[in-house]
């Protein structure tokens, strides 16, 4: 907000008091964000973690993982859909994503192969979360083709539909839409990238 | 659907200003504790903020509020004997300047510091302070006025034109 002082005289006088204080601001948001936890006013806490596939963003609601997400989906879209569709409490608040980055780190490291914090599916609803509740099934290492998915999702014919809940999967990683692959054995789309897709099957050692 | 943004948002962009206010309101040492109940009272009422409100504004009410309760409690407690405001100095703001303000700041009546932070640190108009402290738009603007005079002395800041006069 502009401050329009009628005497430029008054702005040279409260000067010093504009002086921004990072260091301050910054301890009182990370106590803000512990406050607004203890108090469970907090709906929405993310935090952002470094991995082989670029920065990822990581939301959890009170329940558990809401969302992950990649740089190239734009990570400020990503919260301000959250924003507009679970709760616009949201704050940059990692504690609450301790764990899910830990065990993303140790995935990406090798050094675990499937995931236990608890998820919150809000984002996902119908035929697509019937699709996302089956990828955990999918062993570390293996990959199904959309057309077993769509079988085991209670839909045959719903090829297509197992492509879309894949493409758009809020929980990549966490929910290995990576495993699902064309019956011609090709990697298909995925939100990542191609590229990030064969990145994780050989990472798994399944490529 | 009118889209709200995610609250980090506001903290970011709203918490300098606040911070400035409730420093100006209540000095540094509790500033910090209304700065938080401000942010935790907003998150709370955040979601039934209508869209397209004026968000500072909305802030700077909170802060007003939760200064005044600061304010209250301070009264409740046993008084402790203050350190002694700085001497005004006739060399202008030394350094960064910012204590020495907050300083002159605190020596003035309480609606003077109210109407110094909300109009000139936050950018309130006379009218919403008016519905803040009670009393009228012209008060209001009478009480910054005055306060400014009184900051003027207390720091014995020379007009620009008079320094000018002296530069040989």
């Amino acid at each position: 907000m502009s401050v329009e002082h009628h005497e430029p005289e008054v702005s040279r006088l409260l000067a010093p008091l504009e002086a921004a204080d990072p260091l301050t601001l910054e301890r009182l948001h990370n106590s803000l964000a512990v406050c607004a936890e203890q108090s469970h006013a907090l709906d929405i806490a993310y935090r952002t973690i470094d991995s082989p596939l670029g920065t990822l963003l990581l939301a959890a609601s009170q329940r558990g993982v809401l969302r992950v997400a990649f740089s190239r989906e734009g990570h400020d879209a990503v919260l301000q859909h959250l924003a507009d569709h679970i709760s616009p409490r949201i704050l940059l608040a990692p504690a609450r994503l301790d764990t899910a980055a830990r065990e993303l780190d140790e995935y990406f490291n090798q050094r675990r192969k499937a995931f236990d914090v608890p998820l919150d599916f809000s984002l996902s609803k119908g035929f697509r979360l019937n699709v996302l509740e089956h990828l955990p099934a999918i062993p570390y290492g293996r990959t199904e083709s959309y057309t077993k998915v769509a079988e085991a999702a209670g839909n045959p014919r719903a090829v297509r539909a197992v492509g879309t809940a894949c493409a758009t999967n809020p929980l990549p990683l966490l929910l290995p839409c990576h495993r699902v692959v064309r019956s011609d054995g090709t990697y298909g789309g995925y939100l990542g990238g191609t590229e990030a897709k064969r990145f994780l099957l050989s990472l798994e050692g399944a490529a | 659907m009118e889209t709200k943004q995610p609250f980090e948002h506001v903290v970011r962009e709203h918490g300098p200003v606040v911070l400035r206010v409730c420093r100006a309101v209540l000095g540094v040492d509790e500033a910090e504790d209304a700065w938080s109940e401000t942010f935790i009272a907003a998150l709370k009422a955040y979601p039934e903020l209508p869209p397209g409100a004026n968000i500072e504004a909305w802030l700077v009410t909170i802060a007003h509020r939760k200064s005044l309760d600061l304010i209250r409690a301070r009264n409740r407690r046993p008084s402790v004997v203050e350190e002694l405001p700085a001497r005004a100095s006739v060399l202008g703001i030394p350094g960064d300047g910012q204590s020495d303000v907050l300083d002159a700041v605190g020596q003035l009546p309480p609606k003077q510091r109210q109407v110094i932070a909300y109009h000139y640190l936050a950018g309130l108009p006379y009218k919403d302070i008016a519905l803040l402290l009670g009393g009228t738009a012209d008060a209001a603007r009478r009480a910054g006025a005055d306060g400014i005079r009184n900051l003027r002395a207390v720091l014995a800041v020379v007009p620009e034109a008079v320094v000018k006069g002296e530069t040989p």
